[in-house]
């Protein structure tokens, strides 16, 4: 793939640094749909491989949230990434693929999920990995990693029917250190607290 | 906004013929699902008109924490994803770590990943097509699959101290050498199991129930799989003559001799046979691997990525502070940022990984191939019979861990 023949058919393209050798664009939010049409019809890129949402970091005001698109040819057996900044930090919009690439539409979706960036002209833009009502967008960097609670999913069994069902809590577990250091390991897995001091009752 | 065309309307929403319609929930426990996917199967008698699946079931949350580890400690999360060819995972992973920092592992290191991961995709095909198989109303395949993968199972034991979970590749080199005497029994493997290959395809390449039963189900053209973005088996099923691994080459597959199999029709019966020439081809390279095994180091000799031999650490003051900062801080990965695909047996498995310098990744987004097949289902089921749709599901050989992620 020839980045300078791809720049003269689209000058509005910006060549991106690129460390491992696939040939990389900065492109305008708005004209994504533009630059992958193009690149779909006239350099046969014919898939959209991957799709990545990224958080630059909360502090930022504007270009917080970027989308990082690699295209496939299958001819030519090369990928092109395009880079797209989201102009807002507060409600992130990108116009999205789903018009180009019908694999965008799954990838959009999860974006969407995970990162909140909303894609306009997407036909169903719903969450896909977590449920419906879930209020947060968990890979943002200043969601923690300790998690948030939610209310559960209507269809939490629970809900239902008179079998008591203690659910799993949602924030804590292993994988995260407190701030204001514990004495005991156990102190940072909340599970083991309760089972410590007899507040769980599921045991 | 230009479009190329539209989506089918979800299952089950704004449709006023709803009443003669039927509305099923195939899962999220279900055999034929293989894992906890959940189907909403929008049914005209017996026809299906719409399909919708529902995954999440298993999410982890697997980029948030590797955003919160060194490289190295994602690694056992890898295994996790296509838990049927764990180690393919793993090389994928600091294949792409390796790829922002520039290294380029040792020569044996690459023939024993090549040899990692063509065992891995057998094991991983022979789950596919033992659950197929069964799909289809075949109960012996799946022993005969099974059997063969037990004597794999005993191979990684072997070579990587489990069966299941390897975490076996680090970045820069691989976690041990090769024992005494593995390469051999791979080599014995390798022998015994063309022939019980053979006897698999006996079993059921021309079985007539099955044949009947595939044969012209679950078409795929190759425009609609290059749209969706299928990748691996069920992509070339499709006539795409797209192998990563000749067309992109990385750990010198550029050097091994095999051919790409690809399917003529895109039908579930072409995904079983490129599935079964896989197998193969999988045994061709791993010879050529055995036989061409360089000597000299597993490792990179940069102590910035690879912590010391242990010895060596117990007794010299700097290993000692190189093994305390590696494992601690993680490898030393300069800013950067870097896409890479491995041809995995569920499909090409992505992680585009940017990092801001330092042993912790900034951001890992892992590229699910089985996610991108299940989201081509809502095209590919509507218009077969209810009963066509484990076939379906079956010969597309997904895994919701990796879905999910």
């Amino acid at each position: 793939m020839n980045s300078e023949k791809i720049l003269s058919e689209m000058d509005f393209l910006k060549v991106r640094p690129s460390s491992d050798g696939i040939v990389a664009f900065d492109c305008p939010a708005d004209r994504i749909v533009e630059a992958a049409l193009k690149l779909k019809r006239e350099f046969e890129c014919q898939s959209l491989t991957d799709l990545a949402a990224v958080d630059m970091g909360p502090d930022l005001a504007k270009c917080r949230f970027g989308v990082v698109y690699h295209l496939f040819s299958h001819t030519k057996k090369k990928y092109v990434r395009l880079v797209c900044m989201c102009e807002s930090a507060e409600s992130p919009h990108i116009n999205s693929l789903t018009g180009v690439y019908k694999g965008a539409d799954w990838l959009e979706r999860e974006a969407y999920d995970l990162m909140g960036i909303v894609f306009d002209g997407h036909p169903r833009l719903a969450r896909i990995l977590m449920w419906d009502s879930y209020p947060w967008h968990p890979l943002r960097k200043d969601f923690p990693l300790a998690g948030k609670e939610a209310p559960l999913p209507d269809t939490f069994a629970g809900n239902e029917d008179a079998t008591r069902v203690v659910p799993a809590p949602e924030s804590g577990g292993p994988f995260h250190s407190p701030s204001s250091g514990t004495k005991f390991s156990c102190g940072r897995e909340p599970r083991s607290m309760q089972v410590q001091t007899g507040e769980s009752d599921n045991i | 906004m230009e479009k190329e065309f539209t989506y089918p309307e979800p299952a089950g929403l704004g449709d006023n013929r709803i009443g003669e319609k039927m509305i099923v929930n195939l899962g999220p426990s279900h055999p034929a699902t293989h894992g906890v996917l959940r189907l909403k199967i929008e049914l005209d008698g017996d026809m299906v008109t719409r399909c919708d699946p529902i995954v999440g079931q298993l999410h982890r949350g697997q980029e948030k924490l590797a955003e919160n580890m060194t490289y190295n400690q994602f690694v056992p999360f890898t295994d996790r994803l296509d838990y049927l060819a764990p180690m393919c995972n793993n090389i994928a992973f600091v294949q792409c770590v390796e790829k922002i920092a520039g290294i380029d592992v040792t020569e044996r290191c690459k023939a024993l990943r090549v040899i990692c991961c063509e065992l891995s995709r057998i094991a991983s095909h022979l789950v596919g097509l033992a659950a197929y198989g069964m799909d289809a109303g075949g109960w012996t395949v799946f022993m005969y699959c099974y059997t063969q993968r037990e004597k794999l199972m005993t191979l990684f034991e072997e070579l990587t101290g489990a069966r299941l979970t390897n975490s076996f590749a680090r970045v820069g080199g691989m976690r041990r050498d090769i024992p005494e005497s593995w390469l051999g029994n791979v080599n014995k493997f390798a022998n015994q199991f063309l022939p019980a290959l053979d006897e698999i395809d006996k079993l059921i390449t021309r079985n007539r129930i099955f044949v009947d039963r595939t044969e012209g189900i679950g078409i795929i053209t190759p425009e609609q799989a290059m749209q969706w973005g299928l990748t691996g088996p069920n992509l070339r099923g499709s006539g795409v003559a797209t192998d990563l691994r000749k067309d992109c080459p990385y750990l010198g597959y550029d050097n091994y001799e095999f051919d790409v199999a690809i399917g003529a029709r895109g039908d579930a019966y072409d995904r079983w046979l490129v599935r079964i020439e896989e197998l193969r081809q999988s045994i061709r390279i791993i010879r050529q691997a055995i036989e061409k095994m360089p000597d000299g180091k597993i490792n990179i000799d940069d102590h910035r990525i690879v912590p010391p031999e242990k010895d060596k650490v117990l007794r010299n003051m700097e290993d000692l502070i190189n093994n305390f900062v590696v494992v601690t801080q993680g490898p030393a990965i300069p800013r950067g940022e870097a896409y890479f695909e491995a041809d995995n047996p569920k499909g090409a498995l992505g992680f585009y990984i940017m990092s801001m310098g330092g042993g912790v990744p900034y951001r890992v987004k892992i590229r699910a191939p089985s996610f991108i097949t299940l989201s081509a289902m809502q095209e590919i089921l509507p218009g077969h019979h209810m009963s066509d749709i484990p076939i379906i599901l079956g010969s597309m050989d997904f895994v919701l861990g990796e879905c999910d992620r």
